[in-house]
């Protein structure tokens, strides 16, 4: 009941900062408050006993991605540019029709979901088993999200590791114009001044 | 921010705390929350920290752009040497019980190092992507003076990237 009440409480809480989100203009105030979303989240995680993930979305989500984007703000105007005024009532009635359909298609096609914690749900009757039991009795990796996460599912995590390097120089190469254009920008200076930034 | 005492004391003292705690998730992941990636995020939040506090140039010297570089590919490398290193010992590619004399101690040791792979390119990513940021000036690719600020030398083994530091700590400090 209590950990009921809490999610209720910590949900209300997320669409609170979601409606703050969409109110406001100030870009910093955005910035902390999906910082705070995100913390909120981790909160969520911790009561679904999703601990590792907690971890992750605290460190990543609350604590990187908020540095990022105030990085990224040093460049930006502080508030974000008042839309044009064209919503008009059709079109805002047309997104509401929209909006609660797929809506309430979705809650329809929730109540088929097995419930949280169903020993009965297909994910927890095909391999989770074996790895709850080999990872503790076998291996003696209590942990068994980082036995999943690196043994069993280690071709995964090869990729996701592989798509962090490539995100993370393909940032670097944009931002800091390391291309073959700026190089040869660099060694002729007078030519190539109409080229644009996005080659190479 | 390079003026507040509190907040560069504060810095100082948080520093080497939040790395050993970076370090104890990264090594302790077999048996607590955590691994490469949580671990890779909070040993960069050190640094960024540090950078945030004395200065982008600061925080780059402490960790200079080619030792980033070179980590970044270094971190990929260690995970796919892993899997090949199963597959030299007659094993399948990341099959982890090859590794040492019995299945349950090879995996944990193919686990560490694979987690460890993953922290060193996280963490280097994270930076790269901060000073990415940070430094970046909006005018770069008109003004050639800092294009050539960026490639000072031909390598990447010389040269200081944040030109423009100072201004983008400042206006981040505004903030």
């Amino acid at each position: 009941m209590t950990g009921l009440m809490a999610n209720i409480c910590l949900l209300t809480l997320l669409v609170v900062i979601v409606v703050m989100v969409m109110r406001t203009h100030r870009l910093f105030a955005v910035v902390v408050l999906s910082g705070a979303y995100s913390l909120i989240c981790a909160v969520i995680f911790v009561n679904l006993d999703a601990v590792d993930v907690a971890f992750t979305e605290a460190a990543v989500g609350a604590g990187i991605s908020t540095v990022l984007f105030l990085a990224a703000m040093a460049v930006l105007p502080g508030t974000e540019k008042q839309p044009p005024r064209a919503h008009t009532l059709t079109s805002n009635l047309a997104g509401l029709v929209i909006v609660v359909i797929v809506g309430g298609l979705l809650m329809v096609a929730a109540f088929d979901l097995p419930a949280v914690g169903d020993p009965n749900a297909p994910a927890q009757v095909h391999v989770a088993p074996r790895y709850l039991v080999e990872s503790d009795e076998v291996l003696h990796i209590p942990n068994v999200v980082t036995t999943v996460l690196a043994s069993y599912r280690g071709f995964d995590t090869l990729g996701e590791t592989i798509v962090v390097f490539t995100a993370g120089l393909g940032v670097f190469l944009l931002l800091c114009g390391a291309t073959r254009t700026a190089r040869r920008r660099m060694a002729r200076p007078e030519q190539d001044q109409g080229s644009g930034p996005d080659e190479g | 921010m390079k003026d507040n005492v509190i907040l560069r004391v504060a810095a100082k003292i948080l520093f080497a705390p939040i790395i050993v705690f970076g370090l104890y998730v990264q090594f302790h992941g077999d048996y607590g929350p955590g691994g490469g990636f949580q671990a890779g995020v909070i040993i960069a939040a050190a640094f960024i920290l540090h950078a945030l506090v004395f200065g982008l140039e600061a925080g780059r010297r402490l960790f200079p752009l080619w030792l980033n570089i070179w980590l970044l590919a270094a971190g990929v490398l260690i995970y796919g040497a892993v899997g090949v290193a199963s597959m030299g010992l007659n094993g399948l590619f990341l099959d982890y019980n090859v590794l040492a004399a019995s299945p349950a101690a090879g995996q944990h040791v193919g686990i560490i190092l694979v987690e460890f792979g993953v922290g060193l390119t996280v963490t280097t990513v994270m930076l790269l992507l901060f000073h990415a940021f940070a430094g970046f000036s909006p005018n770069a690719f008109e003004e050639d003076d800092i294009v050539e600020g960026v490639f000072a030398e031909d390598d990447f083994g010389e040269d200081d990237i944040e030109e423009d530091a100072p201004d983008a700590a400042d206006g981040e400090a505004r903030q």
